[in-house]
């Protein structure tokens, strides 16, 4: 082999042996695709873990619940933890504060915090009561969901909570909330 | 041979009340230091040695898993917890004990909001649904198929260091103060593979995660950052993950607040908007002084913290100590770390410890002879992007203190005459 050949020859194999270690070493990430064994589900098979309903009311179930029935269930399964009327203690107050947002000693509530009203629905149906989640009917999820828009002074007494009329709920600081994504 | 008036000026102190140049520890032998005044008084004599017991006859036999020595027994999680309710509350790491930059499994960081559940990995599903061609469930056994990627990257609590927002400072050891952040490797499938075998239908941009605990907890993550970086993680440190930290499998999102890490995850629907659940509406939002709050706030800040010495601790003699601690971002790597003796009145740059990653923690070591004198220590960590630690005034400043989230406020440590560390705002 020539000098000429032989550094030609040299030249190559790094560069190979540089590509072929890059290869090696590179963070897979772009390009990569699996064995492909997800399991093809119905939407009505899977509808019993679709459980969370949109601010603008999409997921809502079908049912009615009352301010009465609510209070009702309220005073059995919630009242020892959140207290009587959702003023709160030994844990989370769920009722008043308003106009307390600005001051040092601030009290959030559905009423004078949450933005909207699915999120009391959404969350009173997937983790509450705190012992016993997930064992309320729809029917009994808008009762609850019912009678704390009415203690916070949102709805009526005699208003009836539905997939359509809670949908149509305003909350009070809805507009108090700054959206930081995408920055 | 360089000489000592060379490698002096190496030396010299960088920033007030003691700071020594970080190449201090590399390059000065202990003539030196003893030269340069450094050293503490010289010891008095060592007792003659003697054959230790357990060279004497042969050791114990091995276990199948390992356990700390049990003069460690005392390096444990803090446990705090909501009374009344099972399974909810926090464990904090406790970082003043440890080092380096990986967090063991056992002390990892933990916060449940309904409880650790005990899931049958043979039972538990991933169901991928809403906008998409196809909804799929995934078994274990299939994910455990699927090609993985590994990371070093740390997990915080959005919560963390909430404590340093009481108008007095607590006297607490440093994790319990700021234990709610761990770092850890990393392994499991990246959602982007998941995604594409689903198809994402056109006019998704949000996807809902959701854990299969009693509190089905669950958060609105950024179609973005599924298809960039996030995994499904199914190994820790190289084990299965532990079911504290969502066994068989969780969502990892790097450099996000830790609660959108969903554990033990069962569900994620393609959504067009944010589901706005509880979790990212009446909590994980920054209320800030006049009252409107910040939503959807997810990269956690710039931070580090000295973790030795720090609050607890108690120093010895005066003379020569290394000042180190941990550093992170969620926007990326870090670039330096400034560390100051006297209150942030000057700093000087400390050394890090290779490598250097992105989100992950970043160790910092800075040479210091103290005086003996009252002295403040801080650090005060730059990411790659340019975004520097605030003060507590600042943020406080911002937030008033009130906000229970993304504290990454510089840490200040007093050290008194006598030695003991505290917290102190300064």
């Amino acid at each position: 082999m020539s000098l000429h050949k032989l550094i030609g020859f040299l030249a190559f194999s790094i560069l190979t042996a540089c590509s072929i270690s890059e290869d090696i070493i590179g963070d897979i990430n772009e390009d990569i695709s699996g064995p492909g064994l997800g399991q093809p589900i119905s939407e009505a098979d899977l509808a019993p873990w679709d459980i969370s309903i949109e601010p603008d009311g999409s997921g809502l179930p079908a049912g009615r619940g009352t301010v009465s029935r609510g209070e009702a269930l309220y005073n059995a399964q919630c009242l020892a933890c959140h207290g009587q009327e959702g003023g709160g203690q030994p844990h989370d107050r769920l009722v008043g504060g308003h106009g307390t947002l600005d001051q040092l000693q601030q009290v959030r509530t559905i009423g004078s915090f949450w933005p909207y009203a699915s999120t009391v629905y959404d969350y009173i149906r997937r983790a509450m009561p705190f012992n016993t989640p997930q064992t309320l009917n729809n029917d009994e999820v808008y009762s609850l969901t019912a009678y704390l828009l009415y203690l916070n002074g949102i709805i009526e007494e005699d208003d009836v909570m539905d997939a359509i009329s809670l949908s149509e709920i305003r909350m009070p600081n809805e507009d108090g909330f700054i959206m930081a994504y995408p920055e | 041979m360089k000489s000592n008036d060379d490698t002096s000026k190496q030396i010299e102190d960088v920033a007030g009340n003691g700071l020594v140049h970080r190449r201090l520890f590399l390059t000065g032998g202990a003539t030196l230091l003893g030269s340069m005044g450094l050293l503490s008084a010289m010891p008095a004599s060592a007792a003659p040695l003697e054959i230790p017991p357990w060279m004497k006859a042969p050791g114990a036999h091995m276990s199948p898993y390992g356990q700390p020595s049990k003069y460690e027994q005392h390096v444990q999680k803090i446990v705090g917890g909501t009374p009344g309710v099972v399974g909810s509350g926090v464990s904090f790491t406790p970082l003043e004990k440890l080092h380096g930059t990986i967090t063991p499994n056992s002390l990892h960081f933990e916060r449940h909001h309904s409880g650790i559940p005990d899931i049958d990995p043979d039972q538990h599903q991933l169901l991928i649904h809403g906008l998409v061609d196809r909804p799929l469930t995934f078994s274990m056994n299939a994910l455990m198929r699927y090609p993985t990627v590994t990371r070093i990257q740390f997990l915080e609590c959005s919560g963390n260091s909430g404590r340093n927002l009481n108008p007095e400072p607590q006297q607490a050891p440093l994790g319990a103060l700021h234990g709610l952040v761990s770092c850890s490797e990393w392994t499991g499938v990246p959602l982007s593979v998941l995604l594409d075998e689903a198809g994402v239908k056109p006019g998704a941009g949000w996807v809902l995660a959701e854990g299969a605990d009693a509190a089905a907890m669950s958060r609105s993550v950024p179609l973005e950052k599924m298809m960039d970086d996030a995994i499904i993680a199914l190994y820790q440190n190289g084990e299965r993950l532990r079911p504290g930290n969502g066994y068989p499998m969780r969502l990892f999102l790097p450099g996000y607040e830790g609660n959108m890490s969903v554990k033990w995850l069962r569900r994620l629907k393609i959504n067009a908007a944010p589901t706005m659940t509880r979790d990212e509406t009446s909590h994980y939002t920054d209320v800030l002084l006049g009252g409107k709050a910040k939503i959807l706030t997810f990269p956690m800040g710039v931070k580090s913290l000295i973790t030795s010495p720090s609050s607890g601790l108690s120093l010895g003699q005066p003379g020569l100590y290394e000042v180190t601690g941990v550093a992170w971002s969620g926007g990326g790597k870090i670039a330096r770390v400034e560390v100051s003796a006297d209150g942030g009145q000057s700093w000087g740059e400390a050394a890090l410890t290779e490598p250097v990653l992105s989100k992950a923690f970043t160790r910092f070591r800075m040479a210091w002879r103290w005086n003996g004198g009252p002295a403040i220590l801080k650090s005060r960590a730059i990411d790659e992007s340019g975004a520097v630690q605030p003060g507590r005034d600042e943020l406080v400043g911002v937030y008033g203190q009130r906000n229970n989230y993304h504290n990454n406020a510089i840490q200040a440590w007093g050290i008194a005459a006598n030695g003991e560390v505290s917290n102190v705002f300064a």
